[in-house]
């Protein structure tokens, strides 16, 4: 059925400038939209992150603000209410000179997400540049990407379970700071893998730059099925997973799943699952410990540890700006 | 009208006939095959050189989508898309608004079909009254309607003791119960089968024990009744396995599949594409092989459109909020031909699939070409390649996973009761 | 015709040396801009024993040229080690042309703070300007062709050399 209203913004046919087999990339085979990190080349994974080092000099200075996309619209299209995430994509593209539109939509006033593709065309309507995407549903992004016009640009904030890729490239950009070369580490990512975007974000991109240990921690109840397949080991008994580890990502729990059907209590998780200073101890001494906020101090992870030598936490917060100003200059440059 | 059906490959797996030969139709049944009876002369001639002559096809699983969401199809609509597929008798699921689970709403329905003069239509009654798994329906009402099964679609029981006394109720009058083998609390919120597909893509998962429990649970309480089961749409390895044990301890259980999950897995579902948001979901590449072999070692009997169609506001949405199904009465033919091409068995083993086995589970007297048989056909070119373009088709449902795909084998006349109710142009 | 019409880039660096000698003091800070410009500033600041450590500049960010080009791979980090405010800044670049680049540099300086003064020095202008900047230092004009380009070379040695990459050249 013909939907009415749908300007000549919205392009169904077939999108003959992206790579079928990764439509995140043109056909040159450079970034178009930001969609996952799976299937992405290290290549332009390591031009992120090394784009994202000059940036971290600008957000250094006096004046912290370039005019690479002076004049450009960058709309933060949040389905999903978070606060942080669009505050940070706010700063990176105020940053690069943009103009910031913040649209907070309603879902539940509206029958389901049927107005995604409805808030799109009207968006591009305005001459949008570039729309920053977050969703409860996994995939939502790939299907605004998919009806966009060929000249603007999607960079998925975190969709359902599925991927919150500047968020896993952060956390990259972390690890290569403190480490270097990935592929002497030990990684271990502890906790909800199984609700996790950001997990699956993380693991895509260890493999991809040639980490050769990925070790997922946590509950049956909270690891997918066939997770084994993405290049992970498994651990139930964390003290196990965390021996002699480089790196230790926690992740956050939800609290509609900390008591339930697939936890008991949040202080049972909080001792055999949670981070805590005996625990981390049993990691190599210069491990260190990311987390991608908001923390449950006492939950996931103990204070001393969240506040402690070994967390990186905050300047993971610094770096997540100048990934997130570097994806979206190279994707407004391609 | 007398139609003669002129120089084509005749085949009719009930018979076992494959072979060239001129069928003769007059007053709505087959009068002869091979010669023209003496003083027959031709209304019609229908030159059917290179073609295959095949007994009209049975579909088990047709949302006609009436009553109640016409603005995703009509009667009318499904129906020309059945005969522009071949399809000549088709088996309707209850999951109508309201669900058929009343005589009146069963006659109105076969009252308007029969209007329409095209595919006989074969209402599916509900099990329960608004399918809502807790009170019975006036079954044999329902079958004096015209009901020729009854069903709770995808729709869940309230609890397994209303599962035993329907099955008892139904056994009571030998009528057949056909039941979707899916546990709904194991498959709760789920919209992809629990594998590496889902995994990967973060979509909420239903495992395979989904199926399994529920199947086990069917199957003990079918023994223990003695009804008669018809399990629809089975969609993994270890369900074809369970289906195959029950047959040879001798339980009366009959099972199909959807034409989809022949040949798709959980991996053509590639960047989220809606149009793979199936009930059951699409599994892993080995249950798909499993239910193939089912397929051609007999375990699973017929195999079925499950046409389903969806509207476009109903599926450009992210995956899981997307309506699930897919249309698919008028790609059952070739696809059951390509399954059969694959599978290098003959071409008559998949028109048995999709005639005379589905007719013996509906248990109606179609299905077959013998002598005496009305006269329902499809006649189709074997050779002929062509494209799926959704906009093309004839059902107002434009939602199918095989968009862009080349087929092989498209029907060119549909013969219902012996008239010519379809012919591409 | 000789085979490289270009004049030696090791004695063009020795006389644009010569010639900032007289011109530089203990506030002057001097900003290379990559990648052939931050050759430059760094011989330049050990062979004028400059006080402020070297200042460099990547202008990616500030090119004008964004929207038809895209972001370059590989950009660097510009680095500024020493207050910008107030202080005697001279650019260095290999080649100056349109002068887009300088123009790009001199605001990305300003994002760094205000400085009292901004002198060029370049080792080669080859004229063509687009904008109306001209070099304070010069080691050499040069006139190429439409369509040429100089570029500037570093060997392992450290031995700096000019190649042209199509188009020919005269000194001027």
């Amino acid at each position: 059925m013909p939907r009415e209203g749908w300007g000549s913004n919205l392009h169904t046919e077939t999108r003959m400038w992206l790579d079928p087999a990764n439509p995140q990339l043109n056909k040159n085979g450079e970034l178009h939209h930001l969609l996952s990190l799976e299937g992405l080349p290290a290549g332009v994974l390591r031009q992120i992150l090394d784009t994202a080092e000059s940036f971290v000099g600008v957000t250094q200075r006096e004046v912290k603000k370039v005019p690479l996309l002076r004049g450009k619209a960058v709309f933060n299209l949040f389905f999903e209410a978070s606060t942080r995430t669009r505050t940070t994509f706010e700063i990176a593209a105020k940053r690069l000179s943009a103009d910031v539109i913040n649209l907070a939509i309603n879902v539940s006033s509206q029958s389901k997400g049927e107005t995604v593709l409805d808030t799109v065309a009207n968006l591009a309507a305005m001459q949008a540049d570039m729309f920053i995407v977050r969703h409860a549903a996994s995939g939502a992004p790939y299907l605004i990407a998919k009806h966009v016009a060929p000249d603007i640009h999607v960079i998925n904030a975190g969709d359902g379970r599925h991927s919150h890729p500047t968020q896993g490239l952060l956390d990259m950009y972390t690890i290569r700071h403190y480490k270097g070369d990935f592929t002497k580490l030990r990684v271990a990512i502890v906790g909800d893998i199984l609700h996790s975007r950001v997990a699956r974000s993380q693991i895509h991109a260890l493999t991809t730059l040639g980490c050769p240990e990925i070790r997922v921690i946590g509950p049956k109840t909270l690891l997918p099925a066939d997770v084994g397949r993405l290049g992970v080991q498994v651990y139930g008994d964390m003290r196990e997973g965390l021996k002699d580890v480089d790196v230790v990502m926690m992740l956050r729990l939800q609290n509609e799943r900390m008591n339930g059907a697939l936890l008991p209590s949040a202080q049972e998780f909080y001792k055999y699952y949670g981070l805590t200073e005996d625990k981390l101890a049993l990691a190599k001494a210069d491990a260190i410990v990311l987390h991608p906020g908001p923390m449950n101090r006492g939950v996931e992870i103990d204070s001393s540890v969240a506040d402690g030598k070994q967390s990186v936490i905050l300047p993971q917060v610094t770096f997540g700006i100048a990934v997130r100003m570097a994806v979206m200059s190279i994707l407004a440059g391609n | 009208m007398k139609i003669h059906i002129k120089s084509g490959r005749l085949i009719d797996p009930k018979h076992g006939v494959d072979t060239q030969r001129d069928v003769f139709i007059a007053a709505g049944k087959v009068v002869a095959i091979g010669d023209a009876p003496a003083g027959f002369s031709a209304n019609r001639v229908i030159d059917a050189t290179g073609k295959v002559v095949c007994p009209g096809l049975v579909d088990l699983a047709v949302r006609l989508r009436e009553p109640g969401f016409e603005y995703l199809a009509t009667l009318e609509t499904e129906m020309k898309a059945a005969i522009a597929g071949g399809v000549t008798s088709l088996a309707c699921p209850p999951d109508t608004d309201p669900p058929l689970d009343e005589p009146g709403l069963v006659e109105m329905l076969k009252f308007s079909a029969k209007n329409l003069n095209q595919a006989h239509l074969y209402p599916v009654g509900a099990l329960t009254t608004g399918l809502k798994g807790k009170n019975l329906t006036e079954m044999a009402e329902l079958r004096d309607a015209g009901c020729v099964a009854f069903s709770q679609a995808d729709a869940p029981f309230a609890d397994s003791q209303v599962l035993l006394h329907a099955l008892q109720y139904a056994a009571t009058f030998g009528f057949p119960v056909w039941l979707r083998a899916q546990d709904p609390a194991l498959s709760r919120h789920g919209v992809a089968h629990e594998g590496e597909v889902a995994t990967r893509l973060g979509l909420p998962a239903i495992p395979v024990i989904a199926e399994t429990v529920a199947l086990s649970t069917i199957l003990l309480v079918a023994r223990q009744t003695g009804a008669r089961i018809h399990i629809a749409r089975l969609s993994s390895a270890e369900g074809v396995a369970m289906v195959r044990e029950a047959k040879s301890r001798g339980i009366a259980v009959t099972c199909d599949i959807g034409i989809h999950h022949a040949h798709l897995s959980e991996m053509d579902i590639g960047y989220f594409d809606p149009n793979c948001n199936l009930t059951p979901p699409l599994r892993s590449q080995r249950d798909r092989d499993a239910l193939r072999a089912g397929l051609s070692d007999g375990t699973i009997d017929a195999l079925c459109s499950d046409h389903t169609p969806v509207d476009e506001d109903a599926k450009q949405l992210p995956f899981s909020e997307a309506e699930s199904g897919a249309t698919g009465v008028e790609l059952l033919l070739p696809l059951a031909l390509k399954w059969a091409t694959e599978s290098k068995l003959p071409l008559a083993a998949a028109i048995a699939h999709i005639t005379a086995k589905p007719a013996a589970i509906l248990g109606i007297d179609a299905g077959h070409l013998g002598v005496g048989a009305t006269a329902d056909a499809c006649i189709f070119d074997p050779a002929a390649d062509w494209r799926v373009e959704p906009s093309a088709l004839h059902s107002l449902g434009k939602n199918t996973p095989f968009s862009g795909y080349e087929l092989r084998g498209r029907v060119s006349h549909t013969l219902v009761s012996g008239n010519l109710v379809f012919e591409r142009k | 015709m000789p085979v490289n019409p270009l004049p030696d880039a090791e004695s063009l660096l020795a006389s644009l040396t010569d010639r900032m000698r007289p011109a530089v003091g203990p506030a002057t800070g001097l900003v290379g801009i990559y990648t052939g410009g931050v050759w430059l500033a760094e011989r330049l600041h050990a062979a004028l024993g400059l006080k402020l450590p070297l200042g460099t500049l990547d202008v990616s960010f500030y090119r004008d040229d964004f929207s038809r080009k895209g972001l370059r791979r590989n950009v660097k980090s510009s680095d500024i080690p020493f207050d910008i405010d107030g202080c005697d800044v001279i650019i260095v670049d290999d080649v100056l042309y349109t002068g887009r680049t300088i123009r790009a540099a001199m605001n990305e300086l300003f994002d760094y703070g205000r400085p009292e003064r901004i002198r060029l020095a370049a080792l080669v202008d080859r004229g063509g300007r687009e904008l109306p900047i001209a070099a304070d230092f010069v080691g050499a004009e040069v006139v190429i062709a439409e369509g040429g380009s100089i570029e500037l070379h570093r060997d392992a040695a450290g031995r700096l050399g000019l190649e042209l990459t199509h188009g020919n050249a005269h000194v001027a």
